[in-house]
C-alpha cells in the first residue's frame, strides 16, 4: 500500500515517526504551515519555520525514503496578531519555490474580519502563483465556517477545482462535494474523523476528490492513521484501486496542479542518501522503495 | 573538473527541448541584468512590513558577517529581478532523467542550472550571500557549488561556508568543502570541516584538495587520533577516509599552500552526489 499523506505536521514529529510511516507505506507527504502551540510574536519567527519547511524538514524525511513538500500561508488563528500581519506581504518570495505546492493552511478559526482579508488575501496569492490553496473548516462553528468558507473561494480568483477543503466530517462534506472542491478528512485519536466513519463516508460519497490525512501535529494524533483508514477500507470491501486512488493518486492529482510535485527522492528537492539510493520512489507506481537498514 | 562552458554543455545535453528553451531564456536574462539589478530585498510590498526590523532578513543571516553585504541599498521597489526567480525556480524547470553511467554532469541538474545562472549574472558577494540567506536547502546547496565559479573578492563568502558547515544537513556540508573552502577557510575552521564530514558521513571525495592541506597539518593528525580513540573505546568502527586522512598528516609540507592546481577549474566537486553519499547525518551529531 503506498501512501501520500497530504496534511501532515513534521516537524512536531520524531524519527520514530518517520521509520514507523515508512514500514507503513508512506512515501509522500505534505506538511501545511500552521501555528506552533506557543504563538509567534514576529514576522520573523515565520521565516524561520517557512525555511525549515523548505529546508531542514525535507533533508529529515529524505533520510527516511519520505518525499516532503509543504504548503506556506499565514494561518488563520495568527492572521488576527497584527505584529504577525507583515507576514502577507513577504508570502510572494516563498511562493515561488520549488518545494512549495499550495498556499495553506488558510481558512477560519474565529471568522474574525482579520481573518476574512488573511484568508481572501492569499487566495489571490494562490491564484497568482499558479498554486491550489489548501483551506481548512473551523473547529468551532464549523458548517456555518464551511459556508462562509466557499462563499470566500467562489469570490476569489481562484477556481473551486484548485481547493482542497479539509478537516470535512458528516456535517460538511455534503455541501463541500456540491461545490466542486476537493475534500480533505482528518483522522484523530479523539477528535475529528475517525476509521469507522471514514470509511462509511466512503461508502457513501465515494472516492473521487477525497484526501484522508493523519493532520498528525503535537497534539493528541497519530501519523499512522492514513495506513489505519486504508487498511478498514480493504476489509470493508474496498478494492486495492479504491485505496490507492484514496491514499496515493488523489493527492498527487491536487498538489501536482502546482506543476511542482516531485516525487523521485533521486532528484534535487529531496536529494538521495545512501539509505535509499537508487530507489526512485513511487513517480508512476513503480515498485517501493527498499526499507532503510541504516542510518 | 568541468569548465562552465563545459558544465553548460553537458547540462543541455540532458534537458528536454522546453528545459534547454528554459535555460537559454534564463541565462539570457541572467547575464543582461547582471547582480545589481537583482539587489531587491524583500519582496516589494514589504515596505509595509513596519513591524519588522529595518532589513529583518539579513539581520541574522550570513549576510551580516559579510561587510560588503552589509552595504547592500535599500530594496528598490520592483521586487526581484527575473534571474533571481528562475534561480528559485530552476528545480521544476529542468528535470530530467538520471545521467547515464560516466557521464560527467552533476548529478543533479537543478544545482547545475542554478550554478550556471549565478556565472551568468556575474553574482557578487553580496547577492550570493542575499540568495543563501533567502534560500531553501537546494539554493543555499547551489550558491555553495557556485562559489569557485564567481568573481569574489578573496575571503568574502567564507560566512556562507561556516554556516552551511554549523548545519546537520549533509547535502549543505558536502557542497561547502569544495574548492572555495579549500582556499579560503581558516586552518581551524578546514581541520573541523574535516573532522565534521566524517563525524556525519560525508565522504572525502566531497573535500577539495585535502591531499594538500592535510599534508603535514599535526594539529589535524592530533585531532584525528583522538576521534579514533573515541570511537574505540566506544566500540564503534574508526570510518576508513580518517585513515587515508591521518596518513596524508605524515607527508611533509613540500609545496607552496596556494598550489597551481587550485586556481584552474574549480569544478572538481560541482555535486555532492557522489556514489558513497552521507549516510549518517541524523547520528548523534552535537546538536
Amino acid at each position: 500500500m503506498r501512501i501520500f499523506d497530504p496534511h501532515i505536521h513534521m516537524t512536531s514529529r520524531t524519527t520514530d515517526d518517520y521509520e514507523a510511516m515508512y514500514a507503513a507505506g508512506v512515501r509522500a507527504v505534505v506538511e501545511p504551515s500552521f501555528w506552533l502551540g506557543q504563538p509567534r510574536t514576529s514576522p520573523a519567527s515565520f521565516y524561520d519555520y517557512f525555511d525549515s519547511l523548505l529546508g531542514w524538514e525535507p533533508f529529515r524525511a529524505a533520510q527516511h525514503g519520505i518525499a516532503h513538500h509543504c504548503t506556506l500561508a499565514l494561518n488563520p488563528k495568527e492572521a488576527n496578531d497584527p505584529r504577525c500581519a507583515p507576514v502577507l506581504d513577504e508570502l510572494p518570495r516563498y511562493l515561488v519555490k520549488d518545494g512549495v505546492v499550495a498556499v495553506g493552511e488558510i481558512g477560519y478559526d474565529s471568522m474574525t474580519p482579520a481573518e476574512d482579508t488573511a484568508l481572501a488575501a492569499q487566495l489571490q496569492l494562490a491564484a497568482d502563483h499558479g498554486l491550489p490553496a489548501l483551506v481548512h473548516t473551523p473547529h468551532r462553528d464549523k458548517l456555518a465556517g464551511l459556508r462562509r468558507t466557499l462563499d470566500v473561494v467562489k469570490e476569489s480568483a481562484l477556481p473551486m477545482d484548485r481547493v482542497l477543503v479539509d478537516h470535512l466530517n458528516e456535517t460538511t462534506v455534503e455541501e463541500a462535494k456540491d461545490s466542486g472542491c476537493w475534500l480533505g478528512f482528518s483522522v484523530y485519536p479523539d477528535t475529528k474523523m475517525d476509521e469507522e466513519r471514514m470509511v462509511a463516508i466512503l461508502r457513501e460519497y465515494g472516492p473521487a476528490r477525497v484526501l484522508v490525512n493523519s493532520a498528525a501535529d503535537w497534539g493528541r494524533s497519530d501519523p499512522l492513521k492514513t495506513r489505519k483508514v486504508g487498511d478498514l477500507m480493504r476489509a470493508e470491501g474496498f478494492g486495492e484501486d479504491d485505496v490507492d486512488q484514496v491514499l496515493w493518486r488523489n493527492p498527487v492529482a491536487f498538489y501536482g496542479l502546482s506543476g511542482r510535485l516531485d516525487l523521485d527522492l533521486d532528484s534535487g528537492e529531496t536529494e538521495a542518501t545512501a539509505t535509499h539510493e537508487g530507489n526512485s520512489i513511487l513517480r508512476g507506481g513503480g515498485a517501493p522503495a527498499a526499507a532503510p537498514t541504516e542510518r | 573538473m568541468l569548465t562552465r562552458t563545459e558544465l553548460r554543455a553537458a547540462v543541455e545535453r540532458r534537458l528536454d527541448e522546453a528545459g534547454r528553451a528554459w535555460l537559454d531564456r534564463a541565462l539570457t536574462e541572467a547575464a543582461k541584468s547582471g547582480p545589481q539589478a537583482g539587489d531587491s530585498g524583500p519582496a516589494s510590498a514589504s515596505a509595509s512590513g513596519s513591524a519588522s526590523s529595518p532589513d529583518s532578513g539579513s539581520a541574522s543571516s550570513p549576510a551580516s558577517a559579510s561587510g560588503r553585504a552589509s552595504s547592500l541599498a535599500p530594496a528598490p521597489a520592483s521586487g526581484p529581478a527575473r534571474w533571481e526567480l528562475d534561480f528559485a525556480s530552476a528545480g521544476r524547470h529542468v528535470r530530467s532523467a538520471r545521467p547515464a553511467p560516466g557521464d560527467p554532469t552533476p548529478h543533479d541538474l537543478p544545482d547545475a542550472a542554478r550554478i550556471l545562472l549565478l556565472h551568468a549574472a556575474d553574482a557578487d558577494a553580496p547577492t550570493a550571500a542575499r540568495l543563501y540567506a533567502r534560500g531553501t536547502g537546494a539554493e543555499r546547496r547551489a550558491v555553495l557549488l557556485a562559489l569557485p565559479y564567481l568573481r569574489l573578492d578573496a575571503a568574502d563568502a567564507v560566512p556562507l561556508v561556516e554556516d552551511a558547515l554549523r548545519t546537520n544537513d549533509t547535502r549543505l556540508v558536502a557542497a561547502a568543502v569544495g574548492p572555495y573552502a579549500a582556499r579560503h577557510l581558516s586552518p581551524h575552521s578546514w581541520r573541523q570541516a574535516v573532522l565534521k564530514c566524517l563525524f556525519t558521513g560525508v565522504p572525502l571525495t566531497a573535500v577539495a584538495e585535502w591531499e594538500r592541506r592535510a599534508r603535514g597539518d599535526a594539529e589535524l593528525a592530533r585531532m584525528l587520533t583522538d576521534y579514533a580513540r573515541e570511537r574505540t573505546a566506544a566500540g564503534r568502527p574508526v570510518p576508513a577516509d580518517l585513515d587515508r586522512v591521518l596518513a596524508q598528516t605524515a607527508q611533509t609540507a613540500q609545496t607552496s599552500p596556494t598550489a597551481a592546481t587550485s586556481r584552474t577549474t574549480p569544478a572538481a566537486t560541482t555535486s555532492p552526489t557522489t556514489p558513497t553519499a552521507p549516510t549518517r547525518a541524523l547520528t548523534r551529531e552535537e546538536s
